[in-house]
């Protein structure tokens, strides 16, 4: 079984988010740039996969600029086994990706796609979704537990109401919760080993899809700023001020 | 052209979120049409049309639609879609799953998680965790939008009067099969709806400690929520996690007990019109969005605080 992982590389999760001044977006100069979390939880899977012997190889797939190939590399330094980078600037919406992915998939002919549920940037919850619809392919998405059957996949999925379970044959889409797992560190020899696994390139117009936004930014801005609020100095304190002053008990 | 919305429901009860999926929709356009995918789920048709600002429910009743799977759904979508001009549905884990499936056979760039209708084809939704909030408008011919229940009020129950027409049902998915749910009942508020919100995070230090938040929501009738730490941590179950990927509550008080406010908890709930926080570590980012921070040891201020709450006669129910 092969297994094609999709990730992202977004703003480091720690980092507090500034927008730009002239409204066209937020700070990414000189900022702290990591893998999507959920998307680790994602190559995590793969490689545990392929280790317990259910599939042969993991590759890592990353739509985005040059410097993606960090997102690559972090990939292959823990455990996948080759990657491709699929160039694209700008901002590529999660159709334009699922379209790159999907003939990502017919070239790779992979059994499963793993990703993260949600990129923390722009937050949209689509790409996964997506792509099983393009594919054709059955989803399973909000992953937090899979077990590898023999045509199939028994997924644990998160929902409001607490916890789901559907069977999704194979091939299918997984897209991944944080409760998936624990990614694990690269450790230094193996960051080492990454550098010389291969990471091919490619353009998204070398496979033919438009990138073009369908959606127009108009502006970007600030939240709303909440009001400095205070701090008391005992439990009474706060009780009274929760009924006087704020009225809400 | 009309707005096509797809309920959420348990083929028995509408979940509560299509009512606030209807309001956003109303926004957009007045003709809403409600789409209806179940099995034996007369009553939720029925309890649909009574709704406020619904203008016609589209029954689709066939086994297919005993169980909720994105693969059946998207089919019977499908099918209506070409004639409206929004297909919308409420940004949970429920149409989070489906609208993307939808929107990609549909060819359609999404808008997801919207929190305000600015204009028929010009949103509002926020990015990078609420950090920032970006106005966006769709050139798509169709329009699919998830919208955030949160920030659009729930439409009336009654007042309308809504035709249910019987439709049809969409193609067979073999693709994947339900297996089951664990729901969590609860005789609680629901956390997305609830007037008032306690929640711990990896400050409680086990899953026994809670009992000292589920005290004081009791006494509040409040929801219990929780950070992810403390549900990675196993102190309580995934369906209490608010924040970034878990859900997002705006009830009109929010207090945050152990719980430091890291950027993904406070996607969550910073929208909360009165926040609270007790922590005894006093430079905990949480204190930056209360509106009243209590500088404390938890397991001495939480009994003292019901304690005081016990003191009142007056707690709103």
């Amino acid at each position: 079984m092969k297994i094609l992982v999709a990730v992202k590389r977004v703003i480091d999760y720690n980092v507090q988010i500034r927008v730009k001044e002239d409204g066209t977006g937020v700070v990414t100069d000189n900022v702290k740039m990591s893998t999507n979390p959920p998307d680790d939880n994602a190559i995590e899977e793969a490689v545990k996969i392929k280790e317990s012997g259910k599939a042969t190889e993991v590759v890592a797939v990353s739509v985005g600029e040059e410097k993606a190939q960090e997102t690559l590399r972090k990939a292959l330094a823990v455990g996948a086994d080759r990657g491709i980078l699929v160039k694209a600037d700008g901002i590529i919406e999660p159709l334009a990706v699922s379209k790159i992915l999907q003939k990502v998939v017919e070239k790779e002919k992979p059994d499963l796609v793993f990703m993260g549920k949600q990129a923390i940037d722009d937050d949209c919850n689509q790409t996964g979704q997506m792509l099983a619809a393009l594919l054709s392919w059955p989803q399973a998405t909000f992953a937090s537990k899979i077990e590898v059957k023999d045509k199939s996949l028994e997924v644990t999925r998160e929902i409001d109401e607490g916890l789901e379970t559907i069977e999704v044959n194979v091939p299918a889409i997984v897209t991944c919760d944080l409760r998936l797992n624990e990614p694990r560190y690269a450790s230094l020899p193996n960051i080492m080993k990454a550098k010389k696994k291969p990471i091919e390139q490619i353009t998204a117009s070398d496979l033919g899809v438009d990138t073009k936004p369908r959606i127009e930014q108009i502006k970007v801005e600030e939240p709303p700023k909440r009001k400095a609020g205070i701090k008391v100095a005992s439990v009474e304190e706060l009780v009274q001020k929760l009924k006087n002053e704020a009225k809400v008990i | 052209m009309s707005v096509l919305l797809i309920a959420e429901h348990n083929n028995k009860e509408l979940k509560p979120f299509t009512l606030n999926a209807i309001t956003a929709a109303s926004q957009i356009k007045e003709d809403v049409h409600v789409l209806v995918l179940g099995s034996n789920s007369d009553s939720v048709a029925k309890s649909i049309s009574e709704v406020s600002n619904v203008k016609k429910v589209i029954h689709v009743n066939n086994s297919l639609y005993e169980n909720y799977l994105a693969e059946n759904y998207t089919s019977a979508v499908i099918k209506l879609a070409e004639s409206y001009s929004h297909i919308i549905c409420s940004a949970n884990t429920f149409g989070k799953n489906l609208m993307p499936r939808i929107a990609a056979l549909l060819d359609v760039s999404q808008v997801s998680d919207i929190i305000k209708v600015i204009s028929e084809d010009t949103f509002l939704r926020p990015i990078y965790a609420g950090n920032a909030f970006a106005t966006v408008k769709s050139t798509d011919k169709i329009k699919c939008v998830t919208i955030r229940p949160t920030s659009f009020d729930p439409a009336p129950t009654s007042g309308g009067s809504a035709e249910i027409m019987n439709g049809d049902p969409g193609d067979s998915s073999e693709l994947s099969k339900f297996i089951k749910k664990e729901e969590i009942k609860s005789d609680r508020p629901e956390l997305g709806t609830a007037r008032v919100v306690v929640s711990g995070g990896r400050g409680m230090q086990s899953g026994e400690n809670f009992k000292l938040i589920t005290a004081v929501a009791d006494k509040l009738n409040a929801a219990i929520g929780a950070s992810r730490a403390a549900v990675d941590a196993g102190y309580i179950t995934n369906d209490h996690q608010v924040g970034q990927t878990g859900k997002v509550v705006v009830p009109d008080l929010y207090i945050a007990v152990g719980i430091s406010g890291a950027i993904q908890h406070l996607a969550g709930m910073k929208e909360s019109k009165v926040i609270v926080a007790i922590n005894k570590d006093g430079e905990a980012p949480i204190f930056s969005v209360a509106d009243y921070g209590l500088e404390a040891d938890l397991f001495e201020a939480l009994p003292k605080f019901l304690e005081e709450l016990n003191k009142l006669n007056t707690i709103q129910k």
